[in-house]
């Protein structure tokens, strides 16, 4: 399969140095970064590749705009991880609709595109008999939209909790297990690497909500937006609360919830008992889908990192090479 | 006046309205029927709880009536609110006054707040506490939460609420 990566950040350098290390069947053939732009149809030189952008902090040819890439590349699959606005998902969201439009597969790692337009490019990918896949937005290196698509096939999802942003999760163990405030524990998770330097869109509840979406409109195609979540952050949760809910073997969590039948898409803090399956510690995440026939299952895994979230890239590049083999 | 009761009955069909018919001729209003089918209960008993309004003084009639069927009443009593739900509430707790949030819970009548810790770590802080609210059902505590939701809603208090799956 040859490939397109687009965005040359954590992500993308993570994807290239998979493919370059493992022996997956996997071809670049084409590589972008927001200035520059590289095309070979036999392949591009990766460790070239990677040492360029190293040392100059460009991957390729700076007369090459990514668009070039997207569009004149020979390609089976655009890989689409460049740092992307969450307002209106751009450039990403372009990129995907241009490689859908010229009968390209699309895998991305990126939020906005999928929470904003999810119907849009799906049915765009439909009509161009070519797939559009997007495991790493989503709980970083669990499979959980394999799992839905084809191991739960034959299940109804009823509804789901989960613990979707590992920021507000590490903040939260922190200030439980050590007693520090939030602005402590906030400090330390920025000094971990674990926050931006503006951590509003963790701390207040919208990545959470972001991957609500996604997983609301893949599940149920309900079609909605950041707008239908009820949202409540963590930034005003106190030490003080956290004991009062240790003092009932409990503690708290920001969980994002989604119960279509109570038309309900929340995220917001929660008291949950200790031993309970979406109590994780530190930056992971977890997933609890509560269906007809399986009953509760629950995962958890990392939700963030360079090699977690090429990996779930990775698997939806092999799972469409897979599909397509299975067709010929 | 409001009575709680516990009783053992036979696990076929009918046993449950039987027991019902007495409370109507009493004059009574049933508030709540909670039944907990147990699981490892093949023994072919069934305990049910009965929450409900009577008028003074026919309970004693209403208890004989009960026995005649053949139904066993292992408890009663005036606690009528079994449910129970702690939620957590962060804010300036005293100076939006405190009384007034908790009354507002107890004048609905079906409801009652139980317990209150509170923590105060310094003087202008936000403070935190533990509030547990007492229903006699499920429909009941929706109410009463949502009640305690939009009361604190307009004092600026965070409410952080169990999951409930």
């Amino acid at each position: 399969m040859r490939i397109a990566i687009l965005g040359f950040g954590s992500v993308g350098k993570g994807v290239a140095r998979v493919v370059q290390e493992k022996d997956l069947g996997i071809t670049v053939t084409g590589l972008a970064d927001s200035g520059s732009g590289i095309m070979d149809p036999d392949g591009i030189d990766l460790a070239a590749a990677l040492e360029r952008k190293a040392t100059t902090g460009f991957c390729g040819d700076r007369s090459l705009a990514p668009l070039d890439v997207v569009d004149g590349a020979d390609y089976d699959a655009l890989v689409e991880v460049s740092p992307t606005r969450i307002e209106d998902g751009e450039p990403a969201t372009t990129h995907i609709v241009h490689a859908l439009s010229r009968g390209k597969h699309a895998v991305t790692s990126n939020k906005g595109p999928i929470a904003l337009a999810h119907r849009r490019l799906r049915n765009l990918a439909g009509s161009h008999g070519v797939q559009l896949r997007y495991e790493a937005t989503v709980c970083g290196a669990i499979p959980i939209m394999h799992v839905l698509q084809h191991d739960l096939a034959g299940n109804r999802v009823v509804a789901l909790h989960g613990v979707l942003n590992g920021t507000c999760n590490f903040i939260l163990t922190r200030m439980e297990d050590e007693g520090l405030t939030y602005d402590q524990a906030l400090a330390e998770a920025r000094e971990m690497g674990y926050a931006e330097a503006d951590p509003t869109y963790d701390v207040k509840g919208i990545d959470a909500a972001l991957k609500l979406v996604i997983l609301a409109n893949t599940i149920w195609d309900m079609g909605v937006t950041l707008d239908d979540v009820e949202i409540t952050g963590i930034d005003l949760i106190t030490p003080e609360a956290i004991r009062l809910a240790c003092d009932r073997e409990t503690t708290i969590r920001l969980i994002a919830e989604a119960i279509p039948e109570k038309g309900l898409l929340r995220v917001s803090p929660r008291i949950i008992p200790h031993g309970h399956p979406l109590l994780v510690e530190g930056t992971l995440n977890a997933v609890t889908l509560h269906t007809d026939l399986a009953g509760e299952l629950t995962f958890i895994g990392r939700g963030a990192g360079s090699v977690e979230t090429a990996s779930a890239v990775i698997g939806d590049l092999l799972s469409i090479g897979e599909h397509h083999a299975g067709a010929h | 006046m409001q009575v709680s009761m516990k009783l053992e009955m036979k696990d076929t069909p009918g046993q449950l309205v039987s027991v019902l018919t007495p409370i109507s001729q009493c004059g009574g209003n049933i508030i709540a029927v909670i039944h907990q089918r147990d699981q490892e209960s093949d023994s072919g008993v069934l305990d049910v709880q009965i929450v409900l309004d009577l008028p003074e003084g026919r309970l004693d009639d209403l208890v004989a009536q009960i026995k005649k069927r053949g139904v066993t009443i292992t408890r009663i009593g005036k606690e009528r609110l079994f449910l129970q739900r702690s939620l957590l509430m962060i804010g300036h707790i005293m100076h939006t006054d405190i009384s007034d949030t908790v009354d507002q819970i107890d004048r609905t009548g079906y409801a009652e707040v139980s317990e209150l810790s509170l923590v105060m770590p310094a003087i202008n802080e936000r403070s935190s506490a533990r509030i547990t609210l007492k229903t006699a059902t499920a429909t009941d505590m929706n109410s009463a939460v949502a009640l305690l939701r939009k009361v604190s809603e307009k004092k600026e208090i965070l409410i952080v609420e169990p999951l409930e799956e």
